[in-house]
């Protein structure tokens, strides 16, 4: 087996990255626009004879594939306390590679289903109580869920002792329920990678082809992940490399897009002031956030409201009159491309507070409490002050040719309590490898490895094998 | 006969750590299931723990003095978030100093706590009122 073809049907780019495995070479890469609308086929046979003359005509042996097109992978995610279960679910959803169009908390209401509905998820991720705790709130859901008029079906991921009345509820036609174990068995214990596996199955299972991505048309082994699944899972190899490889430890990523902002983090997160009290919810080591209102184009606005126009002003240099002149036109032009001083200014302003408010939002908090023998310290979330490898990806970012000062910017704050990093080398993921490497990761880790450590680990030393 | 589940902690900005550590293997030890949140718990996070794991009751600690301010509002929060019956109790050394125990006590089941416990209470007194309270027993 020599020759590898990896494939991520993006949202707006088809990707493909030809592998040379016994070398641990990337040997080309090649894109074009995603024809999810009309045959997905058609982009991908574009991309592809692109690929082939880079390349040269190589026959692969296997052929990966993973896919954010046709919106991704749409869920709904329901729990109890917003702090809790519904947080684990999130968390749990995003870690799977989900977009989460919505997290519901307490009892669904008849808008709340009808909601659902006009969403029509995937997948809906229900949840709540521990294992042993409420069981009148997930019962309830089950009920109103099963007036859902839509097919979708349901993870139950809730109080094992709910878990029959709710299928009994539920599993039917229209909602095929797939029971697993809780997301949060004991308070504040985080369980959510028997929910990511069960997501995942029936991602393979049903969603695929409900979007006409189906294997045979493509000519490859399947769709075997979500794009961001696939991110998350090069991001773990790298930091923590393989049995006969040492990763390169803790870090962090940032994928800037024109809706939305991802984070990832692959790290403990624990305190680093010996002094500190944890509270809340445990969180995952290998954790993604997305925020949905963030980002360059269709979330310009998002990022100004979040950060404030005052701090757009001094970060863009314009006053506020420029600021809304931007957004406008911005507004008109999804695809526009900054030109004048004035709109480089701008987007420089954009692509650092979105990335410091997305990082802000996935790092934790901490909080300083005068007591009469001295500060303490009460933590939540995770510090990730002393992460100091970032890796960027996204066209926003990884075209930019100032992405080292846009993340200076972004993680020179003063805010004290937000346990961002503090000071960080920055990787860019110029060639767009990270989801090919995730996906190469599912069948050989040591060349995926290999191939990540090359572009992004450059002082790292090997454990010998 | 069924574990009833009980929901522990330190309240405010109080550290005092050890008098709850204790509280939690005694109360283990005579067969409920104990949630400890540890210290420095704010209000909230004991009522997001009960509904989640649908406690019978809450035994707020208080060592520091500010326990009077930390737990004022607690029995309306329980109520608004569908705690209604829910068991509250309070101990450690609850106050500012030595006042008049009856005094202490009367204004906080005026703030509708179920029972009070003065400094010194041994975790088995507790626990006889626990059984008395959730399972009616003596
Ligand atoms: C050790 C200690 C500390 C340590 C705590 C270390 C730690 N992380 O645990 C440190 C140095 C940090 C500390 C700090 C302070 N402390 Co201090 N501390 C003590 C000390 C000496 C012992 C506490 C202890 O562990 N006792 C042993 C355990 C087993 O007993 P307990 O905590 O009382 O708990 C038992 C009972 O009270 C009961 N109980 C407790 N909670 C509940 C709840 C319910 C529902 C029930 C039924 C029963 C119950 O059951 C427990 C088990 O038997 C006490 C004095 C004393 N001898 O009690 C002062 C004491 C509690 N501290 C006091 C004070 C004032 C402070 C400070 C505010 C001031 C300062 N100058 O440092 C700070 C506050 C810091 C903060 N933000 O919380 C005062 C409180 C006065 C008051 N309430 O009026 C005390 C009483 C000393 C005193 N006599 O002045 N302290």
């Amino acid at each position: 087996m020599r020759f590898v073809l990896l494939i991520d049907f993006g949202s707006t780019y088809t990707k493909l990255t030809a592998v040379d495995v016994e070398k641990a070479e990337v040997l080309a890469t090649a894109d074009d626009y995603t024809t999810a609308d009309t045959d997905i086929m058609i982009g991908f046979e574009k991309a592809y004879s692109k690929l082939q003359s880079a390349a040269g005509n190589i026959a692969y042996q296997k052929r990966l594939a993973c896919s954010s097109a046709a919106g991704g992978l749409r869920m709904v995610a329901c729990g109890l306390v917003p702090a809790l279960t519904a947080k684990a679910a999130k968390l749990a959803a995003f870690g799977a590679g989900a977009k989460v169009i919505q997290t519901f908390a307490y009892e669904l209401t008849n808008d709340d289903v009808a909601q659902i509905d006009a969403i029509a998820p995937d997948i809906l991720l229900l949840t709540g109580g521990t294992d042993g705790g409420n069981r009148e709130v997930i019962e309830h859901n089950a009920h109103m869920l099963a007036r859902s008029k839509r097919a979708f079906p349901i993870v139950y991921a809730g109080n094992r002792g709910s878990k029959d009345v709710c299928i009994e509820q539920l599993d039917g036609e229209l909602h095929p329920v797939y029971a697993t174990e809780n997301v949060m068995p004991v308070l504040n214990k985080l369980n959510i990678l028997p929910a990511q596996s069960i997501i995942r199955q029936i991602f393979l299972e049903k969603i695929i082809s409900g979007k006409g991505l189906s294997r045979e048309k493509a000519l490859i082994e399947g769709i075997i992940m979500p794009t961001p699944s696939a991110v998350l899972s090069a991001l773990t190899l790298l930091s923590e490399g393989t049995n006969g490889r040492r990763g390169i430890g803790e870090l962090m990523a940032v994928d800037l897009g024109g809706a939305t902002t991802d984070i990832y983090s692959i790290a403990k997160g624990a305190p680093s002031n010996p002094a500190t009290i944890l509270h809340g919810l445990q969180e995952p080591y290998a954790k993604r956030t997305v925020e949905g209102d963030i980002g360059m184009r269709y979330s310009a606005h998002g990022i100004v409201e979040a950060a404030g126009m005052d701090e757009t002003c001094r970060c863009s240099g314009l006053d506020s009159s420029a600021v809304n002149a931007m957004l406008d036109r911005i507004n008109r032009d999804k695809s526009m491309l900054p030109q004048t001083e004035e709109e480089k200014a701008f987007d420089f302003a954009l692509a650092a507070l979105a990335v410091r408010i997305g990082l802000c939002r996935h790092a934790g908090t901490i909080q300083q409490i005068y007591t009469p023998m001295g500060p303490v310290f009460q933590q939540t979330g995770k510090d990730l002050t002393e992460i100091d490898r970032i890796i960027i990806t996204g066209g926003a970012l990884i075209h930019s040719a100032q992405y080292t000062d846009i993340i200076r910017e972004a993680v020179s704050v003063s805010d004290e309590q937000a346990l961002i990093p503090r000071k960080a080398r920055v990787a860019r993921d110029a060639r767009y490898i990270l989801s090919a490497m995730g996906l190469l990761a599912s069948y050989d880790q040591n060349t995926a490895f290999d191939i990540l450590y090359k572009s992004f680990g450059k002082d790292e030393v090997y454990a010998t094998e | 006969m069924e574990k009833k589940t009980l929901i522990i902690g330190v309240i405010g900005a109080d550290v005092h750590a050890v008098g709850n550590q204790i509280l939690y293997f005694a109360f283990r030890e005579a067969g409920f299931n104990v949630i400890n949140l540890g210290v420095m718990v704010s209000q909230e996070e004991y009522i997001e723990a009960a509904i989640e794991a649908k406690a019978d009751a809450i035994l707020v600690s208080s060592l520091y003095g500010h326990g009077e301010l930390d737990c004022q509002g607690l029995r309306d929060k329980c109520n608004e978030a569908g705690l209604k019956d829910i068991l509250l109790y309070v101990g450690g050394n609850i106050v500012v100093g030595k006042q008049p125990f009856e005094e202490v006590k009367k204004r906080f089941t005026d703030m509708g706590f179920d029972r009070v416990f003065g400094p010194g209470t041994s975790p088995e007194t507790t626990i006889e009122a626990l059984q008395e309270d959730l399972y009616g027993a003596h």
